[in-house]
């Protein structure tokens, strides 16, 4: 039975990848398990400088999941280098997916020719649902253009593997997704939270300090599952899939829907232990489904 | 950290709207008073952390409010039904520092983690005196409780309708203490901030997503960086804090 599958000419034990967010950078959950079960991991979305992140609460609860407004909360790329990735380095031994976000195309540039550069950094995930300060504020991932534009500068100064990561809350993910490929991205992942809200009865007011934030958990898996069906088809490059994945099931119906491996992230914070479950009960599920290897089955709805 | 199920053994209501349970199950990774656990609840995603108020090998009490669906739905159980939870969540008081004459002070549901601190340091010998405030008489729990630890009991009601009227702060004046433990709402404990004499460690909340570090849901600055209420915290001490 195999569960290795190849991303982007990285091999990966298995597809099962905590996502950004959801994992810190990953040394608390080696306390918990060992983390080198796991396909890889993807770390904290990291910025060129420290941030703070959004004021609180930056968390409310819906049906089917969760909203956060974090806000980028992390240490700044410096940091990370000189502090989390050492380490990160005594607890796990693959290579390890490098999250960036940034406010500009600079940005974005100088955070992932930074990680570019660490051994330990297998992939770069590029995070384009930022607000783009020169745009108008604008998001980068709404916008072919602006996509494209960061996924070339982030190319033109990096030799790894650049997965960019797309946000839902777009008219059409095709198009933008192309336009990343087009622009030499070898790799898209998808999908970011999805803009939603909730309101406090009893205050009148958003439940969220930033008012609006990013839906997650099993609610929007059938949005994501459809979105990595009609990205998964329209592009050569691997996609990775990932929104509201909770079991080992969840992960075979992304890897049918086109999903080269795939990302679990609202699930690690109600179980911390669930990669690590959904990792064990794969060989069940693929004996159930008759799959020999999961690779063969990517995008193999029919 | 510790996954595990626990069984409801009673759930009963103190006042309108607090209620006690009582589960058994394994307590093993609890290892400070101001500590919670996270307990799942059927049908809701996200997890209810709760504050620990007393423990044993083997048994846990829980005294939580009903404020929304999820507390609502913990109120309807009954013993018998199984519950999951994280356990050993948080960094709760530390014991080391409070002296020989403590003053603990709970604010309406924040009382219930300060009955565990009490019966802690009344087993180290400490001369623990508590206020409780709570908004009116119909609120108040725990006091004889409190007393049947040995402690010198005061509590406040800010109508009056039961002992001393007004704050707890009202009650704080006229008492010698050591050394300050508290838990309520962020009025209260910005006042006693204020008002105490002591050093002391305070206890905060505020709304989380996992409950043990990883979302970054619930970070606050202090004086000592940045720290998530829910690892370095919910207890910091007072020499830490950054209000807003």
């Amino acid at each position: 039975m195999g569960l290795n599958v190849n991303l982007c000419g990285i091999e990966l034990e298995n597809p099962v990848i905590p996502a950004s967010g959801t994992f810190g950078y990953g040394y608390e959950f080696a306390d918990l398990y060992d983390i080198n079960v796991l396909g890889t991991f993807s770390f904290k979305g990291t910025t060129k400088d420290p941030r703070f992140g959004n004021p609180t609460p930056r968390i409310a609860e819906c049906p089917g999941g969760m909203i956060n407004a974090v806000g980028l909360q992390n240490p700044g790329v410096e940091a990370v280098i000189a502090r989390e990735l050492p380490k990160l380095k005594e607890v796990f031994h693959k290579p390890v997916m490098a999250n960036v976000s940034g406010f500009s195309v600079a940005d974005y540039a100088y955070t992932c020719q930074r990680l570019d550069k660490e051994e330990q950094v297998g992939w770069l995930e590029v995070n384009v649902s930022c607000p783009n300060v020169h745009g108008g504020g604008m998001s980068f991932g709404t916008c072919p253009e602006a996509a494209a534009e960061v996924t070339r500068a982030v190319k033109a100064v990096t030799t790894k593997p650049v997965i960019i990561k797309l946000s839902p809350n777009v008219t059409d993910i095709v198009s933008i997704a192309k336009a990343c490929e087009d622009a030499g991205a070898d790799g898209i992942s998808l999908i970011n939270t999805m803009l939603g809200m909730r309101i406090d009865l009893r205050r009148r007011k958003p439940v969220i300090a930033n008012t609006m934030g990013g839906y997650s958990g099993p609610g929007i898996f059938p949005v994501a599952v459809r979105m990595v069906y009609q990205v998964a088809r329209a592009v050569k490059i691997p996609v990775i899939g990932m929104g509201g994945v909770g079991s080992a099931e969840d992960v075979v119906e992304m890897m049918l829907a086109g999903a080269t491996a795939v990302e679990v992230g609202a699930a690690n914070l109600v179980d911390p232990w669930a990669c690590k479950t959904i990792i064990e009960d794969l060989p069940r599920v693929m004996k159930e489904y008759k799959i020999e290897n999961l690779s063969d089955i990517i995008g193999g709805v029919q | 950290m510790k996954q595990s199920i626990f069984t409801i053994l009673s759930n009963k209501a103190l006042t309108d709207s607090v209620y006690q349970m009582v589960l058994s199950g394994d307590t093993s990774a609890i290892t400070a008073p101001g500590q919670f656990v996270n307990i799942r609840l059927s049908g809701r995603f996200l997890r209810r952390p709760i504050s620990v108020c007393d423990w044993e090998a083997g048994l846990l009490t829980i005294v939580y409010k009903v404020v929304g669906q999820g507390t609502r739905q913990m109120s309807l159980m009954a013993p018998g039904e199984t519950l999951d939870l994280l356990t050993g969540l948080g960094n709760g008081y530390d014991l080391a520092p409070v002296g020989d004459s403590p003053v603990l002070v709970g604010g309406g549901v924040g009382v219930p983690p300060m009955y565990g601190l009490a019966k802690q340091l009344r087993a180290l010998g400490k001369d623990v005196q508590v206020i409780l405030g709570f908004n009116t008489e119909a609120e108040i729990f725990y006091e004889k409780e409190f007393a049947a630890l040995g402690c010198a009991v005061t509590v406040t009601t800010v109508d009056g309708s039961y002992g001393v009227k007004g704050f707890v702060t009202d009650a704080l004046k006229d008492l010698h203490y050591s050394y300050f433990c508290a838990c309520g709402p962020e009025p209260m404990l910005k006042a006693l901030y204020r008002a105490t004499t002591t050093s002391g460690q305070m206890s905060f909340e505020e709304r989380m997503g996992c409950g043990f570090g990883a979302c970054m849901g619930c970070s606050c600055k202090t004086l000592t960086g940045n720290k998530r209420i829910c690892k370095e915290g919910p207890v910091m001490r007072k020499e830490e804090i950054l209000w807003d």
